[in-house]
């Protein structure tokens, strides 16, 4: 293979193009990944919002050549930074330069469920050490053993030379979670993907590992993709997000421009559907419909079905997406210079001016 | 750990006390006697029961029995060689057949592993279907049929090697028997492994280990195959017994001198006391490879040994 010299900004890491990423089933081909484009910034995190089967995991496995084999990319390509001046598409790696180059090394990914991620047979100490001494980050076993210990305190589990050499069943669901975290840190990836990762555990749990991930952010400056279809998770993690609706982005932006200043209707339904801080709702609003299924995907924006506001155009032709502002861009119709001026519900603009105020009266 | 074998080890002995309990009652049922010529009268056969013990009472029998054996005292053989001590026919074969049934299941292990390895993680292509095809007959073809065909093939045909068993020889003339005998337990595990392995192979664990960027070997077999292997484990007790039962009559068409044909032949001529050693030897065998199993168990698996060793 010819090693072909692909570009990027030097402050980029990772770029995404045009993905569009089909699986071949029984019934049809699945087109789960339609045509999506994101990047991100060393040190930043984007959080991929969207509803299950929305294409959110499948984006972040097509970045680690994690795709089934039924799985196809149609068009598009994965720009990735190996290092300073070498820039691979990952679209187009081999598996030996993805178990190589790319995982664990440089991309390291926390999986959903920690009860399930572990190896059984496996002392967690020699877990975590493994990746380092395949990617030759160490010198000696005897490093490697330092090094995970320091890993495991800073993951925050103490007697960290005693969970050493205990076996993943006499860990907790949350200190499991707190070691594949220490894998995934094992090798000091400069991207790591978050995939659900607090959805299998308790809620108190979550805010711990939620804060315990925000930290490690801070202090190694690494890049992440945090997916989840929980909104509240990432009003307090993200930089910047990506609603994604039946395999595409419909809205992205600035945390805050997504939050206070959504311009999708799909993005409304969501924020309307969380309940509010106060917990007087009465009733929580919820989507009517369903998503729609993707080996027959809807013409024009395939959220129009389920929407109040959809226009005649959303039927029609797919919206291309439309600036908001530089960092802010969405898929609607709406947001064209013909389309009516629609506001967002009102019910949604009141919350959302609590929220502000909440939000600022903490800062 | 060591509490929980100990605990092992007497439910090991009762069942013992019972199979020969049991063994016992069935040979009481049993039609005729060990002295059986035409010529012997009632008065000769009754002088010689109690010449024998043999009028004693049943449980008078077992007792006095019992009493012997724990002193390794297994009484005579009546028939076969008449009035020498059971423990001195039965023990020279014994050795004979365990090193056949060694053979046979390590063969068959090993082949069934490095099948089952190929198998499980080339899933659906040419060498898996290979494996299985292979793993298929071994199951479906008694292991006579498969010992008369290569008897007759590679001992008779194209003599390669031996056909019947030669004491100088154990291990050359040995050959065929143990691919014989080995077949059935080649077949057993590939299929397990396999099927372990391809579940395993799919599993969270094994996707982080391939996320961590791990070569496919290390992947395979620092993750994979110890985890299959706790199901293939499971089935080591009964693929012994197959072992067993199989040398039978393996033992029969190689004309091996081990216990298995000594069996048939005791009991064909109700020589009780060879009979009853040969059967408790079977037992001992069989609980002793259940145990180790279940300790093995305990060894491959850190959850099962943590919860049980407590």
């Amino acid at each position: 293979m010819s090693e072909k010299n692909y570009y990027l900004p030097p402050q980029r890491i990772l770029e995404v193009h045009n993905l569009t990423l089909s699986f071949q089933l029984y019934n049809g081909v699945n087109h789960v990944i339609r045509d999506v484009s994101f990047h991100l910034d060393k040190g930043e995190t984007l959080a991929i919002v969207g509803e299950s089967g929305s294409g959110k995991s499948v984006t972040t496995k097509a970045i680690l050549g994690l795709i089934d084999e039924n799985g196809r990319i149609e068009r598009g390509e994965i720009l990735f930074r190996v290092s300073d001046d070498e820039v691979l598409d990952l679209t187009k790696c081999d598996l030996d330069t993805f178990q190589k180059k790319i995982r664990g090394s440089k991309i390291a990914i926390i999986f959903q469920d920690p009860m399930t991620a572990l190896n059984p047979t496996m002392p967690v100490g020699k877990q975590i050490m493994e990746g380092m001494l395949e990617h030759g980050k160490v010198k000696s076993k005897a490093e490697a053993k330092r090094r995970s210990l320091a890993l495991l305190e800073e993951v925050g589990i103490d007697q960290p030379n005693k969970r050493f050499k205990q076996y993943p069943h006499q860990l907790s669901g949350g200190m499991r979670q707190r070691v594949v975290i220490a894998i995934a840190l094992a090798c000091e990836p400069d991207l790591l993907i978050a995939d659900e990762p607090t959805t299998a555990l308790d809620v108190t749990i979550q805010a711990q590992i939620l804060d315990l991930i925000k930290d490690i952010q801070k202090r190694l400056n690494i890049s992440i993709i945090f997916i989840t279809h929980d909104l509240g998770v990432v009003a307090n993690m993200a930089d910047r997000v990506a609603v994604m609706y039946a395999g595409k982005i419909v809205e992205e932006g600035l945390a805050d421009e997504v939050f206070y200043a959504p311009v999708h209707p799909y993005t409304w339904g969501l924020l309307s559907s969380l309940p509010s801080i106060k917990g007087t709702d009465r009733h929580i609003y919820s989507i009517p419909g369903s998503p729609p299924n993707l080996i027959f995907p809807p013409q024009g924006d395939a959220f129009a079905y389920r929407s109040e506001y959809a226009l005649v155009a959303d039927f029609e032709s797919d919206p291309p997406m439309f600036e908001v502002s530089k960092t802010h861009k969405a898929a609607t119709w709406l947001l064209d210079k013909r389309a009516p001026k629609l506001k967002m519900p009102h019910l949604l603009k009141e919350r959302i001016e609590a929220m502000k105020k909440e939000h600022g009266s903490h800062e | 750990m060591v509490k929980y074998v100990l605990k092992r080890l007497f439910w090991a002995l009762v069942t013992v006390l019972l199979i020969l309990f049991i063994l016992f009652l069935l040979l009481e049922f049993m039609p005729g006697s060990p002295f059986n010529e035409e010529k012997l009268t009632v008065d000769q056969i009754r002088i010689l029961k109690e010449h024998y013990g043999l009028d004693k009472p049943f449980f008078e029998k077992f007792w006095i029995f019992l009493v012997n054996a724990t002193k390794g005292d297994f009484g005579i053989s009546y028939n076969l060689q008449k009035n020498m001590k059971v423990s001195q026919i039965v023990m020279p074969r014994l050795w004979v057949s365990v090193r056949l049934g060694l053979q046979a299941i390590g063969l068959g292990s090993v082949m069934g592993v490095i099948l089952g390895v190929i198998s499980g993680s080339n899933q659906n292509n040419w060498k898996d279907s290979v494996a299985t095809i292979m793993a298929v007959v071994g199951v479906s073809i008694p292991s006579f049929v498969f010992a008369l065909t290569l008897s007759f093939l590679l001992g008779y045909k194209i003599p390669i090697f031996s056909m019947i068993y030669q004491a100088n020889h154990p291990f050359a003339s040995t050959i065929l028997p143990t691919i014989s005998l080995s077949l059935f337990t080649m077949a057993q595990v590939t299929r397990f492994l396999r099927t372990e392995l391809v579940e395993v192979m799919d599993s969270e664990y094994i996707r982080l280990a391939t996320v961590k960027g791990l070569s496919r070997i290390k992947i395979l077999f620092k993750h994979g195959f110890r985890n299959a292997l706790i199901s293939v484990v499971t089935i080591f007790g009964p693929l012994v017994v197959n072992v067993l039962t199989g040398s039978l009559v393996i033992e029969k068409i190689f004309s091996i001198p081990g216990i298995g044909g000594l069996l048939v032949l005791a009991i064909q001529s109700s020589d009780y006391n060879i009979i009853v050693m040969v059967t408790f030897i079977y037992s001992v065998l069989y609980i002793a490879v259940n145990l180790l199993v279940d300790v093995l168990y305990g060894v491959i698996d850190p959850r099962i040994r943590v919860s049980k060793g407590a």
